[in-house]
């Protein structure tokens, strides 16, 4: 059972288009071709684990973590937390969660980056850190600001925090984007369009979750990620007739 | 009315985007200092028991043009086809790594060991490749696809026998350039598109 089950099939559906008119760069970079399926294998349900001892002891404060501690990253305060689920509902303990984002003027910390928002000296842009064993997780960082690309003329991102998680299957793998709740950028985004079912955009939009903010100190945002799961089962452990 | 149904569905996709490389290898992105090093340099260790191999390559968008932005990640068993976490499995093959396309050729490099052929769950064996998940900007969910030798039997493969289009199989096969060096280029779309996989 548990890690060694076959997962569940990933619905597409809930899932963003892959080829989205509206998000330039997809035309050319999605297959034509649909996709190979078939039940997981051993590749995809085994995955690359890390340990507690991978991280330091600021690597999930992006307000510190460039600096190393001696300044302070300029902009609003923010704490970002959840929970790490599988698609029963439980949590995925033990699993890597890396962030990375734009400083508080919208500029990113990246050769490719030319935009002329100024760079923040104290903000390197990325953290990480492992789910607790109850797969919950938090991050202490500064409001990632607005800023425009190159797609339409005048396209703009969302604030948004861009989130890569493990879980503990290599088939479990995801990337995706937390955006604040009440930015009205993220109705006229065409990367955000690009998941047409609306629940399922609802759950990238992170809610204030002022209980969980602290008073002079920082504003709390919660998002949970829910990872694919694994059927439950003894029965497919053996060959069938053995 | 019938019991309800507790279950939950899987957070969506966003595309990596242009900047993949400051939260998984910020060193790429000219970000030193807040890591001792990237994860996923390399996925092996010295003493790594196994052949020695190079993968090289590039990824074509559907214009043909080698794209500059990708990152991606394999995953694979060690010498003998154990995964790092199975009973038995080299301690020096942690089996995941993570590169980048090239900024200015596009070109990306795999030094590794070659794995063994692989046991499934059902006991059926599975011929010797690399799990691959590349995401980049314009890429809204990550995709994923496996490299095979074209120096192994890949003739019983459970996963290449799928394939119905016989022609279709030679895009996960690497092919040996040299004394342990493969090339393993990528089409994203069109003409000679690989296969990508939905495991």
């Amino acid at each position: 059972m548990s890690d060694h089950s076959s997962l569940m099939p990933r619905r597409r559906e809930v899932h963003p288009e892959p080829y989205w008119t509206d998000y330039k760069t997809s035309l050319t970079r999605s297959p034509n071709l649909p996709l190979l399926s078939m039940e997981s294998t051993v590749s995809e349900e085994t995955g690359p684990r890390f340990g507690h001892n991978l991280l330091g002891s600021l690597d999930n404060n992006l307000i510190l973590n460039y600096s190393q501690g001696k300044e302070l990253a300029i902009g609003e305060r923010i704490r970002v937390h959840g929970c790490v689920l599988d698609e029963t509902g439980r949590g995925v303990p033990h699993t890597l969660v890396e962030i990375w984002q734009a400083n508080a003027g919208g500029r990113y910390r990246h050769v490719k980056d030319t935009y002329f928002a100024p760079l923040d000296p104290n903000f390197g842009g990325c953290g990480r850190t492992i789910t607790d064993e109850n797969g919950f997780y938090e991050f202490m960082t500064i409001r990632p600001g607005a800023y425009p690309w190159p797609n339409r003329a005048n396209d703009w991102r969302p604030m948004h925090i861009h989130f890569s998680i493990f879980g503990h299957a290599f088939g479990q793998r995801l990337i995706s984007q937390m955006y604040f709740q009440g930015d009205p950028l993220i109705d006229l985004c065409p990367i955000a369009a690009t998941v047409r079912d609306r629940s399922q955009l609802d759950a990238l939009v992170a809610p204030l979750d002022i209980q969980q903010s602290r008073g002079m100190d920082y504003l709390a945002y919660k998002f949970d990620i829910v990872l694919r799961g694994r059927r439950q089962t003894m029965f497919e452990n053996k060959p069938e007739g053995m | 009315m019938v019991q309800k149904l507790t279950q939950w569905t899987e957070t969506a996709s966003q595309t990596a985007g242009p900047y993949v490389h400051i939260g998984c290898i910020p060193t790429f992105a000219g970000i030193e200092g807040v890591y001792p090093e990237d994860l996923g340099l390399s996925p092996i260790s010295i003493a790594a028991k196994g052949q020695v191999i190079t993968i090289t390559g590039s990824l074509f968008d559907g214009t043909g043009w080698a794209i500059r932005d990708a990152m991606i990640e394999s995953w694979q068993a060690d010498g003998a086809g154990l995964y790092a976490g199975q009973v038995g499995a080299d301690p020096n093959v942690s089996g995941f790594c993570r590169f980048a396309a090239d900024k200015d050729t596009g070109e990306f490099i795999l030094k590794t060991i070659k794995p063994g052929p692989v046991k499934n769950r059902d006991g059926k064996m599975m011929a010797p490749h690399i799990s691959l998940w590349i995401v980049a900007r314009g890429i809204n969910i990550g995709l994923s696809t496996r490299v095979y030798f074209d120096d192994e039997d890949n003739s019983a493969d459970p996963l290449l026998v799928r394939i119905e289009q016989g022609p279709r199989v030679d895009s996960l096969i690497a092919k040996k350039t040299a004394a342990w060096q493969y090339r393993f280029d990528i089409r994203l779309q069109g003409q000679g598109e690989t296969v990508f996989l939905d495991l």
